[in-house]
């Protein structure tokens, strides 16, 4: 939108003085100006109202008494062990999902035949459209059980790695298949924002990589890589706000002791922030909703973080690219 | 997996073998070698699992594992190393995509298969009230997310629509911004912190324990809106300026240019997107899990008490199926499966919306 729209007078033509007059402003175009940006401010209004109403109902687990938190330990030591999991696992997902999804947006931008390329970009694009809960019950009824064999040998082969120390859970509830399914949910998003800018890498870099000899490998690598190094990364923090407020399908998939671990492949795992609170949440009262809130309140300012950053990365790139 | 040679393979004008006294001529896989050395490979791979026992997956990746060696070694020999290494990546980026495939289509297999047992008649007429076992359907569930999610559209679209029109039309400054800064910021929100908003918002105003179809709706919305304001926008600013300038010029004030000239040229973009944006939201489970909780009957009455929603009666019939597990599991599947079917139908809406009504561009 660099031209203005408003409408002014018209430039006057060199040499004549005209005098301008003021734009005529209709009664129905100050109501009309008026609820667009009244709906605009409502926006920045819920932002503020979802932070300050969580932290209302939080206050209560902030002031209370250590003993009358469950667990009894006090707010802290029940909130780090959910968040240490709700890390391990989008990190998890975050490390197979980013270089999958860099490979999958080469392929669509850049190797796919262009006539079906539209298509396999909506393919992927559909794998972001299937509800969480979806991938729950996929999760728990296919690829754990499909992922019992990698594990096992998993436990066999790098047993000597904490990662890998088991024993191996007989359901596949684990965090190593939590990641998994975190990081199919999250593809989509990474690869979406990684199309795009792959898509906008100037033709003439390329031209220029190809005319002087290059491989299609080296082209991309020497023009389209480093071009699209920021979308990588926004779009891999984009994916990680994703995977950390995850509900569903942790919830469904992994099988929860409590406790800080790093065992990728056991039946003890600590939970995530979003999963505990669908769990537990139909079932409390009093202190343990504000509690719980309290751990909700944790996770927002933790994605308000991520994406955040992953914002501010695209908005500062989107600027000096000079892609235009 | 040389696709698309014509356009992008930039080896093709340098045939070095014309040059007259030149150049050494650089050697060629011939045009076979790739499926010639896939079938190799899955033969090779085949004769080997035939011994140890067949399983799908160590088959498919045995033979791109293989493939690949085996495409490079030959390619490295005649070709060069640089040749290779480009093999090499196009065979990696192709199996990435393939692989990426892999959990979309398990995922439809599972639930069309494990989804049809109960995909009757009577899972779509009969509620849950006074069932035990077998038998029961979700008409209450999908009658109830048809209300909760239509409640969300009507908050959802008006402000959503507005704000993408401030944004494009009258937003300069800083107050544009920030909007535009918050948006991207809200869509990152996740799922369950916005059904936590409602929760404390309705525990404020109605006491504890609160479980409203309505409250349900509330957290939807904040899910719901950016997505709203970001298709919007993106179509808005799309509309060519011309068509506002010359509205101008006849003297429409600007609020007429924008509902007559400038929303029904992006009509057919601001549908699609909304249709997306339903799809988002229809199948959210997290934030009604805890808003709007489960009953068993038709509940059509968002301001009281709990209504049972497709996702949240999926999920529950899968997390507590009772005695016996069987037919409790068996809906838990079937709803997944009408919920995955809604969400690809308003996709492929979205999509045909979108192609059929878009305006002529010449």
């Amino acid at each position: 939108m660099s031209t203005d729209t408003r409408p002014g007078p018209a430039p006057a033509p060199t040499g004549t003085p005209v005098t301008t007059p003021k734009p005529v402003v209709q009664p129905g175009d100050r109501i009309f100006a008026g609820s667009a940006t009244a709906a605009g401010v409502l926006i920045l209004l819920v932002l503020a109202g979802v932070a300050a109403f969580l932290l209302i109902e939080a206050v209560p687990a902030l002031v209370a008494p250590a003993a009358d938190i469950p667990g009894g330990q006090g707010l802290v030591a029940y909130i780090m062990p959910l968040v240490f999991g709700t890390l391990l696992a989008a990190v998890i997902a975050l490390l197979i999902a980013t270089p999958l999804a860099v490979a999958v947006a080469l392929f669509i931008t850049h190797y796919a035949p262009r006539r079906v390329a539209q298509t396999f970009g909506y393919l992927i694009d559909l794998l972001a459209a299937v509800p969480s809960i979806v991938y729950g019950l996929w999760g728990i009824a296919v690829l754990g059980p499909a992922s019992l064999g990698l594990m096992t040998w998993l436990q066999d082969n790098l047993g000597f790695v904490p990662l890998f120390a088991g024993p191996v859970s007989t359901t596949g509830r684990t965090m190593l298949v939590v990641g998994l399914t975190l990081a199919v949910m999250i593809l989509p998003i990474i690869t979406a924002v990684a199309r795009e800018v792959f898509l906008q890498t100037p033709r003439l870099h390329e031209e220029a990589a190809l005319a002087l000899g290059a491989t299609r490998w080296e082209m991309i690598r020497m023009a389209v890589l480093p071009f699209g190094r920021s979308g990588i990364i926004s779009g891999a923090m984009l994916g990680l706000g994703r995977a950390l407020g995850e509900t569903m399908a942790v919830a469904i998939i992994l099988s929860v002791s409590g406790g800080i671990t790093f065992n990728l492949i056991s039946s003890a795992n600590p939970s995530t922030i979003a999963a505990n609170i669908a769990l537990d949440f139909p079932e409390s009262t009093g202190l343990d909703v504000n509690t719980l809130i309290a751990s909700g309140l944790v996770l927002f300012f933790i994605t308000l973080a991520v994406n955040s950053l992953a914002r501010f990365i695209i908005n500062r790139r989107r600027e000096f690219s000079g892609a235009n | 997996m040389t696709i698309d040679t014509q356009r992008r393979d930039p080896e093709r004008g340098i045939d070095t073998s014309r040059v007259p006294g030149g150049l050494q001529r650089q050697g060629q896989l011939p045009s076979w070698a790739v499926p010639g050395a896939l079938a190799a490979a899955a033969a090779v791979v085949g004769g080997l699992l035939a011994f140890t026992g067949f399983s799908l997956g160590l088959f498919a990746v045995g033979t791109v594992v293989v493939f690949t060696i085996g495409l490079y070694v030959a390619s490295r020999t005649v070709e060069g190393r640089r040749k290779a290494t480009d093999r090499l990546v196009t065979v990696v980026v192709t199996s990435a995509f393939v692989l990426a495939l892999v959990p979309l289509v398990s995922v439809v297999i599972t639930v069309v298969d494990e989804g049809l047992a109960r995909f009757d008649a009577e899972f779509f007429t009969s509620s849950m009230r006074g069932v035990v076992g077998e038998g029961g359907g979700a008409y209450h569930a999908i009658v109830g997310t048809l209300v909760i999610t239509g409640l969300a559209a009507a908050m959802s679209i008006p402000v959503g629509l507005l704000t993408a029109i401030y944004l494009v039309e009258y937003g300069r400054g800083r107050l544009a911004r920030a909007i535009t800064f918050f948006v991207d910021v809200m869509t990152g929100i996740p799922s369950i912190v916005a059904g936590l908003f409602a929760v404390a918002l309705f525990t404020l105003f109605f006491g504890p324990g609160t479980r409203l179809g309505f409250a349900g709706a509330v957290a939807l919305s904040v899910l719901m809106i950016p997505v709203v304001v970001r298709a919007t926008e993106e179509i808005l600013k799309i509309v060519p300026n011309e068509l506002r300038e010359a509205a101008f010029a006849l003297g429409v004030p600007k609020w007429r240019t924008i509902l007559k000239v400038v929303i029904p040229t992006a009509i057919a973009g601001i549908a699609s997107g909304v249709t997306l944006a339903i799809a988002r939201v229809i199948g959210e489970t997290a934030p009604l899990l805890i808003t709007v909780g489960l009953t068993a009957g038709v509940n059509l009455n968002p301001f009281s008490g709990r209504t049972a929603t497709l996702p949240v009666f999926a999920y529950t019939s899968y997390a507590n199926p009772g005695v016996p597990r069987e037919p409790s599991l068996e809906r838990a599947w079937t709803a997944a499966l009408v919920l995955i079917i809604i969400v690809m139908v308003l996709n492929l809406l979205a999509r045909l919306v979108a192609r059929v009504f878009a305006p002529k561009t010449r």
